[in-house]
């Protein structure tokens, strides 16, 4: 299990590199998990995504796949691309402290 | 054998060259996945894969019925009519619980993603097609050696 300190605190990663522990996470957590991505700023655009995909893993156990993502947050699939470049599903899980998506879609 | 780990694919240009839905849906769903995964994608449609990108024709692909051992049913009963509307349905509904657009909004989809759409020049000049057949979102005819020049330094799926 690998670790990595996020707003000053030492949190456990899982294989893929993603917050073992999603209730450790904070927006704090989330702007420095977005610097490692290479996003220096989190808009309100990226918060909107960030917090949706929260509230749908919160109740279905998985993240949203895009198609939702698109449809339900109201964030097109252009924007999504240009808010979290290269992979807009696997990088806002990833800031938002949830595992890497389960679905293909 | 090295040591180091494989470089990860960074391109796939994917060839589509079936019009069913069964032949059709493969390509899009590993273009999409892979613009996902932050790799740059592209979809070369040839032969009876046009009708992907054909607007007229897009909404209405269907299910192959005859002449596949994989649907477990006897090639006799795929032939009655309306077995291919039935199996089509059924399938599109299936998608759509796995949230598998149809065929006209995944193509949006993967289009406003980043990835590209091309026609096979020597199927449009066969079937006697011209861009004003397809879908807003293609973004040319291209022959098989632009194809090979757009696809370099990538991978190729033909499905």
């Amino acid at each position: 299990m690998t670790t990595a300190v996020l707003d000053g605190r030492t949190i456990e990663l899982d294989a893929d590199g993603h917050m073992a522990n999603r209730s450790e996470w904070t927006e704090e957590v989330a702007r420095d998990l977005a610097r490692q991505e290479g996003i220096e700023e989190l808009t309100e655009r990226h918060w909107l995504v960030i917090h949706f995909m929260r509230k749908e893993f919160e109740a279905k156990g998985d993240a949203p796949s895009i198609r939702k993502l698109t449809k339900e947050s109201g964030v097109a699939t252009k924007e999504l691309y240009q808010l979290f470049p290269k992979g807009p599903a696997k990088k806002s899980a990833k800031i938002a402290g949830l595992p890497k998506p389960k679905g293909c879609i | 054998m090295s040591a180091t780990t494989p470089q990860p694919i960074e391109k796939v240009s994917i060839v589509v060259s079936k019009g069913s839905l069964e032949g059709v849906y493969p390509g899009l769903i590993m273009a999409n996945g892979a613009r996902m995964e932050g790799m740059d994608a592209s979809l070369f449609f040839t032969f009876f894969g046009l009708d992907a990108i054909i607007d007229k024709r897009m909404d209405h692909l269907k299910v192959a019925t005859v002449g596949n051992p994989a649907m477990h049913i006897p090639t006799v009963l795929g032939a009655i009519p309306g077995m291919s509307a039935f199996a089509t349905g059924k399938m599109k509904k299936e998608m759509e619980k796995l949230d598998i657009p149809p065929v006209r909004e995944f193509l949006e989809m993967i289009h406003d993603a980043g990835g590209d759409l091309w026609a096979c020049k020597a199927t449009v000049d066969m079937f006697h097609l011209s861009m004003n057949d397809f879908c807003p979102q293609v973004d040319g005819i291209i022959s098989v050696g632009e194809f090979y020049e757009k696809a370099a330094g990538g991978q190729i799926v033909f499905t």
